[in-house]
C-alpha cells in the first residue's frame, strides 16, 4: 500500500523526474546557443551597426539634394552622436530586419524540432506540452530581446567611440539631454520590442502548426509585409487601425517633445492583444494536436 | 443519430476543411471591406431653393438666394426641432458647409445653408456682411425659418435658432445676432471683431488710419471675391474633411494666379458690371481700390469696415456665444475674439473663448483640435437651442502644438483648459531680458525684397518647419535673450518697447518674435507678425521714446536652453510698406521682453482611457494566466492516478486501442496485449499495419480514439510522468543536426531534468559503439551511426520499459546481432522490451514473444514459440530436390513453398510426414534430413496472407 501511495504522488515516474524540472530554460537557451543561426543572427545584430559606421566614413563630401524627408534628416542627425547613432540602427533595422529576427527566433523553435525528429523524444520525455511550449517561448522571446539589446548596444558603444556622447538630437523635439536621451531610447527599444511581440505571436503559432521552419519564418515576415501593405492603403480607413502593423512606427512619437504616447499605449494595447491572441491558440494547438512529425 | 454529424465531419475533413476555413478567411475579409466602404444612409431630407429676399437700406430690393434646407428625419409639425443658420466663408457657396450641415441635421437641427449674395448662384453683390444687405438677407431667412412647420418657434415668428459660420459666415453670426433678437446662441468662428483693424493693423495702439495695410490677405479676398463664381469654395474645397463651422468654413477661394476681379465668372447673375470690381458692390470696391494703392485707408474707408464690423455693435448681443478662433491665423489673430469677447461680456451676455491651433492660415488644425471644436460646438447648440445637457460654462480651453504625429506626419496638439478666460494679457507674466546694441536699418524702395512672415494657409505647418520665415539682410534688427533656465509656456500677447530713430521722421516696422533652438534654428511662431507706424521720430536715437508694441497672441512653450529673438524688420512680403528707401536706427527700450503665461492643466484626452485599457489589458491577462494555470493544476491534480491494480506489475498493458484519424481512416481498430517483466516482445506486422500509430499512442504523441494504455498500472495519456520510465526509439532518430552524438545524448538528458548521475551515459555510448565518432556532428552520421545512438539515448537512464521501433534498420549484420544481445540481456531485472519489426527473422531471433498486427488488429499473440509452432510446414533436404518437387506434387494436398534455400519447404497439410517420406524414398530420392520448419515467417504468412496491399500505409 504504501508503495502505491507514493505511486500516486509521483505518477509512477521515474525516480527523480519532475515535470516542473523538464526542459529547464537553461538547458533550452543552451540548446539554442549551439545553433548556427542563432550565432548569425546574434552576431549579425552585432555587425550591423559596424558596418553602418564604416559606410558613414564613406562621406562623400557631396550633398545629393537631401530633402528626403524624414528619414533623411534622421540619417543626417546619425554622425552627430552615439544617442543619435543608435537611433538611426534602430530606424533602419526596425521595420524590416528585426522583424526577421525575431521571426527566425520564434518562428523556427518549434519546428525546427519537429523537422529533426527530435519534439517527439522530448515530448516523450515527458516533458509536458504547455511546459515545452512555455520554454521555447521564453526562449525566443529571451533571443530576440538580446537581439535588440545587442543591436542598440553595439550602436550605442561603437557610435559613441566614433562621435562621441552628444545629446539626442531630432527633427521633431528640442535637443535632449544624453541622460535624457538615453531614457527616450530605452523607451524606443521598449516600444519596438512589444511591437515585435506580434511577429513573435505569429512566427510562434505557425512554428507549432507546421514542421517546416522556413515555413514559419517565411510566413511570419510575409504576413507582416501584408500588413504594412494593406496599412498603405488609406482607402481601408478605420480598419487600418486594426492591422498588426499599424503602429508599428509609433515609436517616433517618443522622440518628439513632449513624449506623445497616444500612439504608443494604443500600440501596445494592439500588439498585446495580438501577441496574446496568437500565442493562445498556439498553446491551445499544440497541447491538443497529434505530433506525426 | 450520429451518421448526418459523422458525414459532416468527413465532409470536412482533410482537403475539403482547408477549402472551408480558406472560404471562412475570404468572407470574413470581404464583409469588413463591405463594411468599410458601405454607404452611409443619412436620416434627413433636404430642400434647395433659389429664394426671393427683399433687403437694402430700405428693405425692398429684392435679391435671389441659393438656399439649402437639411431636415432631421423625423423632424415635423408634431415634432418640431430647432433650427441653425450656418453661414460660408469667403468664396464660398452653401456646398462648402454640407457636410457641417449634415453633422448639424444628425444632431438632430434643421439646418439652413444658403450661399451669400454675391457669391456662387446667388444674386446681388458684395458688401462684406454689411448690415443693410447681407445681415438682412440672414434676417429674411430667419423669417423663412419661423415659417417652416418643422422649425420649433419661441413665439409667433421667432424661430428656435443658432447661427454658425467662420470667417466672413463667423462676422455676419455677431452681426446678425447684434441686429436680430430672435437669435438664440451663435458659434462664431476665426472671424474678426474689427474689420478695419484687422486689414490695417498697427501694434502700438493707433487707429486704422495709421495702421500698416494687410495687402496679402486683402489681395486674396479681393481676387476671391472677383471669382467667386469660378473657383472651388472653401479653404480648399474638400470641406469633408474639415470640422463644422469656422474651419470648414474659414477661408476665401484659393487665390489663383493671374485671375483678378476683371476676370470673373459671367456666370454669376450680377457678374457683368465693372471689370476692375467684380462681384463686389461699388462702394466696397472703391474703398478697396483706395486702400490698396495708396497702402492708408482714409477715414471714409474706415467707416466703411467699421459699419461691417462687429465691434460697434457687440453690446446689442444678447445670444450666447460662444467664440472659436484660431492660433494660426495672420488674417483674423486672437485678438480679434479677445475684443468681441470682452465686449459681448460687458453687455452680461454669456461668453466662451476656445482657440485652437489651426485658423486661415493653419486650416482645421490636428484632429484633436478639431474634435475639441466640435465637441464645444455641439455642446453650446445642445444647451442654448435644444435645452439638453448643463450649461457649458466658460472655461477657455486652448490647444498648443506638441509636435509630429508619428504615424501620419500631421501635427499634434495638446488641449488645454483653464477656468476664466484670462485674454491676451495672461494671468501672470514671466519677463525676459533682451539685449542688443542699436542697429541701423534699410528700408528697400517699394518694399522688395521683402521679408517673409507668413505664407497664408502654411502658416502652422511652414513656421515649424522654419522654411518660411526669413528676413533679408541689413534690413532687420535683432535683440536676443540669453538662453532660458527652465521653459516658458506663453499664452498671450508678448510685449517689449522699443525706440526707433529715423530721419524720415517716420517708419514702418515689423516686430516678431523668434524661438531660437540650441542650434540656433529660429522658428516664428505662426508666423505672427507686429506691424507699427511710428511718427515724429527724431533723427538720433538719444531723442528717441520708447513704444510699447504688443505682439501678436501666441500659444508656445519655449524650451529651457532657448533663446527669444526680437526682429524689428523694415520690410514685409504680406503688408504694403513706403516705397521710399530710407534708413532708421532700432534700439530697445528699457524694460523687459514680457511673456504672458496661463495657468492651465491638460485636457484628458481619450489617450488616458487607453492608458486604463492597457493596464485592463495587462491585467486581464495576468488573471487569465493565473486561472489557467489553476485550472490545469486542479485538473491535473484530479486525475486518476489509481493504479490499476490487475496491471500493477505489468510494464504494458494495451487495452482495446483504437485510432481512427479524422479523415475517418481507421489506423488501429483494436489493438489489446501486454509487455511483462522479462519479455522481449515483437511487434510484429506488414507496413502499415498500425505499429508505428500503437508505438505513437503509446509515446503519448497522439491521443488514441478509444482504448487505454497501462504502465507499471498507471493509465498512460499524453505526458503521462510514466512516460519517464519508458526509454523509446519512434519512427527513426531524431538529433539535432548541429551537436555531436555525446553532446545530443547530453542535450536530451538535460531536458529531462533527472539528475545527472542516472543516465549512465557510459553503458549508453558502449552500446552505441561509436567510438571516436561520437565526438562528431550527428549531421555527417551514416544512417546505421544515427540508429545506433538513437537506441542509446532510448537506453539512457536505463528506462524499465524500452520500447523500439525498427532497431535494425541500417544496422550491418554484426551489429544486427549484437544488438540482438543487447536488448536479450536488457529484459531482465524486472525490465521488458518492446520491438517492433517487420524484419520476421529478427523478432524470431531476438524475442520472446510476439504480437501480430495486421490491418489494425491483433492476429495472434504469445511466445513465439507457440505461434511457430503452430506451422505446420517441413524442410526437407533431399539428394535430388527436382524429383523431390515432382513426387510431392502429386501428393494430395502437399504443397512446396516457394521459398527453400538449400531444401525444400514443404507445407505437409495434414499428411503425415512419415507418409511423405515414404513417398519419396519410394520414388528413389534419397532423404537426408527432415526438420519441421517452426520459422515464424510461414506463421506470419499463414495469419496475415501473403497479400499485404489493400491495408494502406498506417
Amino acid at each position: 500500500m504504501a508503495d502505491s501511495s507514493t505511486a500516486s504522488t509521483s505518477g509512477g515516474a521515474a525516480v527523480g523526474y519532475r515535470p516542473s524540472a523538464t526542459l529547464p530554460f537553461g538547458a533550452e537557451f543552451r540548446r539554442q546557443a549551439s545553433r548556427r543561426r542563432t550565432q548569425l543572427g546574434l552576431g549579425f545584430m552585432v555587425l550591423l551597426p559596424l558596418i553602418i559606421l564604416v559606410a558613414f566614413q564613406f562621406e562623400s563630401g557631396g550633398d545629393d539634394g537631401g530633402g528626403r524627408g524624414e528619414f533623411a534628416s534622421l540619417a543626417d542627425l546619425a554622425t552627430s552622436g552615439g544617442l543619435n547613432f543608435t537611433l538611426f540602427s534602430i530606424l533602419v533595422s526596425a521595420s524590416f530586419l528585426l522583424v526577421v529576427v525575431v521571426a527566425l527566433f520564434c518562428g523556427d523553435t518549434v519546428a525546427s524540432e519537429a523537422s529533426w525528429g527530435s519534439l517527439r523524444y522530448l515530448l516523450a520525455v515527458p516533458v509536458p506540452r504547455a511546459r515545452l511550449l512555455a520554454v521555447k517561448l521564453l526562449v525566443a522571446l529571451a533571443y530576440s530581446g538580446l537581439a535588440l539589446l545587442l543591436l542598440a548596444g553595439t550602436a550605442l558603444l561603437a557610435g559613441t567611440l566614433r562621435y562621441g556622447w552628444e545629446p539626442l538630437s531630432s527633427q521633431v523635439s528640442a535637443e535632449l539631454a544624453p541622460a535624457d536621451g538615453l531614457l527616450r531610447l530605452l523607451g524606443v527599444l521598449g516600444y519596438l520590442a512589444v511591437v515585435l511581440l506580434v511577429v513573435a505571436g505569429l512566427a510562434f503559432l505557425l512554428s507549432v502548426t507546421t514542421d517546416a521552419a522556413l515555413g514559419a519564418v517565411g510566413g511570419a515576415v510575409l504576413l507582416w509585409i501584408l500588413s504594412s501593405i494593406l496599412d498603405q492603403i488609406t482607402a481601408l480607413g478605420g480598419l487600418r487601425d486594426l492591422l498588426p502593423t499599424h503602429y508599428s512606427s509609433a515609436w517616433l512619437g517618443l522622440l518628439s517633445t513632449p513624449v506623445q504616447t497616444d500612439d504608443v499605449v494604443r500600440g501596445a494595447i494592439s500588439a498585446i492583444v495580438y501577441a496574446t491572441l496568437f500565442w493562445g491558440l498556439a498553446f491551445w494547438r499544440f497541447t491538443r494536436k497529434d505530433i506525426t512529425s | 443519430m450520429r451518421s448526418p454529424v459523422a458525414r459532416a465531419r468527413r465532409a470536412l475533413a482533410g482537403r475539403p476543411r482547408r477549402i472551408v476555413a480558406a472560404v471562412a478567411v475570404v468572407v470574413l475579409v470581404a464583409a469588413a471591406l463591405v463594411w468599410a466602404v458601405r454607404p452611409q444612409h443619412p436620416d434627413f431630407r433636404t430642400e434647395s431653393a433659389v429664394v426671393t429676399v427683399r433687403s437694402g437700406p430700405a428693405g425692398n430690393e429684392p435679391v435671389d438666394l441659393d438656399t439649402t434646407l437639411y431636415l432631421p428625419g423625423d423632424a415635423s409639425e408634431a415634432n418640431r426641432v430647432p433650427a441653425v443658420l450656418l453661414a460660408h466663408g469667403f468664396g464660398g457657396t452653401k456646398e462648402s458647409v454640407r457636410s457641417d450641415a449634415e453633422d448639424l441635421v444628425a444632431r438632430g437641427y434643421a439646418v439652413l445653408t444658403w450661399t451669400a449674395r454675391g457669391f456662387g448662384r446667388s444674386g446681388g453683390q458684395i458688401h462684406l456682411d454689411s448690415p443693410d444687405y447681407e445681415v438682412r438677407d440672414a434676417q429674411r431667412l430667419l423669417d423663412r425659418l419661423a415659417a417652416r412647420p418643422e422649425v420649433r418657434l419661441d413665439s409667433a415668428g421667432d424661430p428656435r435658432v443658432g447661427v454658425v459660420g467662420g470667417s466672413y459666415g463667423g462676422g455676419l453670426a455677431l452681426l446678425l445676432a447684434a441686429q436680430d433678437q430672435r437669435v438664440d446662441a451663435i458659434v462664431p468662428m476665426i472671424t474678426w471683431n474689427d474689420l478695419s483693424r484687422a486689414f490695417l493693423p498697427e501694434s502700438t495702439g493707433k487707429p486704422p488710419t495709421e495702421g500698416v495695410f494687410k495687402k496679402g490677405w486683402a489681395g486674396i479676398f479681393f481676387g476671391g471675391g472677383g471669382n467667386a463664381g469660378s473657383g472651388p469654395a472653401g479653404l480648399s474645397g474638400a470641406t469633408a474633411a474639415v470640422p463644422e463651422g469656422a474651419p470648414a468654413s474659414a477661408g476665401p477661394a484659393s487665390p489663383r494666379p493671374g485671375a483678378g476681379p476683371g476676370s470673373g465668372s459671367g456666370r454669376a447673375p450680377g457678374g457683368a458690371a465693372d471689370p476692375s470690381c467684380g462681384r463686389f458692390a461699388a462702394d466696397v470696391c472703391a474703398a478697396y481700390l483706395r486702400i490698396a494703392t495708396t497702402g492708408r485707408a482714409d477715414a471714409a474707408a474706415v467707416e466703411l469696415l467699421r459699419r461691417s464690423s462687429p465691434a460697434g455693435v457687440l453690446d446689442r448681443i444678447t445670444a450666447p456665444t460662444l467664440l472659436v478662433q484660431g492660433e494660426a491665423d495672420t488674417l483674423f489673430p486672437l485678438t480679434e475674439a479677445d475684443a468681441n469677447a470682452r465686449g459681448i461680456a460687458a453687455a452680461g451676455t454669456p461668453v466662451r473663448v476656445a482657440w485652437f491651433t489651426g485658423g486661415h492660415d493653419g486650416g482645421a488644425g490636428p484632429t484633436s483640435d478639431s474634435d475639441r471644436v466640435k465637441f464645444l460646438t455641439a455642446q453650446w447648440l445642445d444647451h442654448y437651442l435644444e435645452g439638453e445637457g448643463a450649461a457649458p460654462g466658460d472655461t477657455f480651453t486652448f490647444s498648443r502644438i506638441a509636435g509630429f504625429d508619428a504615424l501620419d506626419r500631421g501635427l499634434v496638439a495638446t488641449g488645454y483648459r483653464t477656468d476664466d478666460y484670462p485674454g491676451v494679457t495672461g494671468q501672470d507674466r514671466r519677463e525676459v531680458a533682451l539685449t542688443g546694441p542699436a542697429q541701423p536699418v534699410a528700408v528697400p524702395p517699394n518694399g522688395n525684397p521683402a521679408a517673409i512672415s507668413a505664407v497664408p494657409f502654411a502658416g502652422a505647418l511652414g513656421s515649424l518647419l522654419d522654411g518660411v520665415a526669413g528676413d533679408i539682410p541689413g534690413q532687420h534688427a535683432r535683440f536676443e535673450s540669453a538662453p532660458l533656465d527652465d521653459p516658458v509656456d506663453v499664452v498671450g500677447a508678448p510685449t517689449v518697447r522699443i525706440r526707433a530713430a529715423s530721419a524720415t521722421g517716420e517708419a514702418v516696422l515689423f516686430v516678431k518674435l523668434y524661438d531660437v533652438d540650441p542650434q540656433g534654428a529660429s522658428t516664428l511662431p505662426s508666423g505672427l507678425v507686429a506691424p507699427v507706424r511710428l511718427t515724429g521720430l527724431p533723427a538720433t536715437l538719444d531723442a528717441a521714446a520708447p513704444v510699447t508694441v504688443t505682439l501678436p497672441a501666441i500659444v508656445r512653450r519655449v524650451e529651457a536652453g532657448h533663446r527669444l529673438r526680437l526682429v524689428v524688420a523694415t520690410s514685409d512680403q504680406a503688408y504694403a510698406t513706403p516705397a521710399d528707401p530710407a534708413v532708421h536706427t532700432v534700439a530697445l527700450a528699457d524694460g523687459p521682453l514680457a511673456l504672458p503665461t496661463v495657468d492651465a492643466e491638460p485636457i484628458p484626452t481619450s489617450a488616458t482611457v487607453w492608458r486604463w485599457v492597457l493596464v485592463g489589458l495587462l491585467a486581464a491577462i495576468v488573471v487569465g494566466l493565473v486561472v489557467v494555470v489553476l485550472l490545469t493544476r486542479r485538473r491535473h491534480r484530479r486525475q486518476d492516478r489509481s493504479i490499476h491494480p490487475e496491471y500493477a506489475g505489468v510494464p504494458l498493458a494495451v487495452r482495446n486501442l483504437r485510432k481512427a484519424y479524422a479523415d475517418g481512416f481507421v489506423a488501429v481498430s483494436d489493438v489489446d496485449f501486454e509487455v511483462h517483466p522479462g519479455q522481449v516482445v515483437g511487434l510484429l506486422g506488414p507496413n502499415g499495419a498500425g505499429k508505428t500509430t500503437t508505438l505513437r499512442v503509446l509515446m503519448g504523441l497522439t491521443q488514441p480514439t478509444a482504448g487505454e494504455i497501462y504502465v507499471f498500472g498507471h493509465r498512460l495519456v499524453p505526458g503521462s510522468p510514466v512516460l519517464s520510465r519508458i526509454g523509446a526509439l519512434v519512427e527513426g532518430p531524431g538529433f539535432l543536426p548541429h551537436l555531436s552524438g555525446l553532446d545530443n545524448l547530453k542535450a536530451y538528458w538535460r531536458a529531462t531534468g533527472r539528475p545527472w548521475a542516472d543516465a549512465h551515459f557510459d553503458e549508453a555510448l558502449e552500446i552505441a559503439g561509436l567510438g571516436a565518432s561520437v565526438h562528431r556532428r550527428t549531421k555527417k552520421y551514416s544512417h546505421g551511426m544515427r540508429q545506433r545512438l538513437a537506441i542509446a539515448q532510448a537506453m539512457l537512464g536505463l528506462p524499465e520499459l524500452l520500447v523500439l521501433d525498427e532497431p535494425t534498420d541500417g544496422l550491418d549484420p554484426p551489429q544486427i546481432a549484437e544488438m540482438r544481445r543487447v536488448l536479450q540481456r536488457y529484459a531482465t531485472d524486472g525490465r521488458a522490451v518492446l520491438v517492433s519489426s517487420h524484419l520476421l527473422a529478427e523478432v524470431e531471433q531476438t524475442c520472446t514473444h510476439a504480437v501480430v498486427v495486421n490491418k489494425g488488429r491483433i492476429v495472434a499473440s504469445g511466445p513465439v514459440e507457440e505461434i511457430v509452432g503452430e506451422s505446420p510446414s517441413v524442410l526437407f533436404d533431399v539428394s535430388d530436390p527436382d524429383a523431390a518437387r515432382t513426387v510431392l506434387d502429386r501428393l494430395d494436398g502437399v504443397r512446396v513453398l516457394p521459398d527453400g534455400d538449400g531444401g525444400l519447404v514443404v507445407d505437409t497439410n495434414g499428411t503425415a510426414r512419415s507418409e511423405v517420406v515414404a513417398e519419396l524414398v519410394r520414388a528413389g530420392i534419397g532423404v537426408d534430413r527432415v526438420v519441421p520448419r517452426r520459422r515464424l515467417e510461414d506463421a506470419f504468412l499463414a495469419l496475415v496472407g501473403d497479400n499485404s496491399r489493400g491495408s494502406g500505409d498506417r
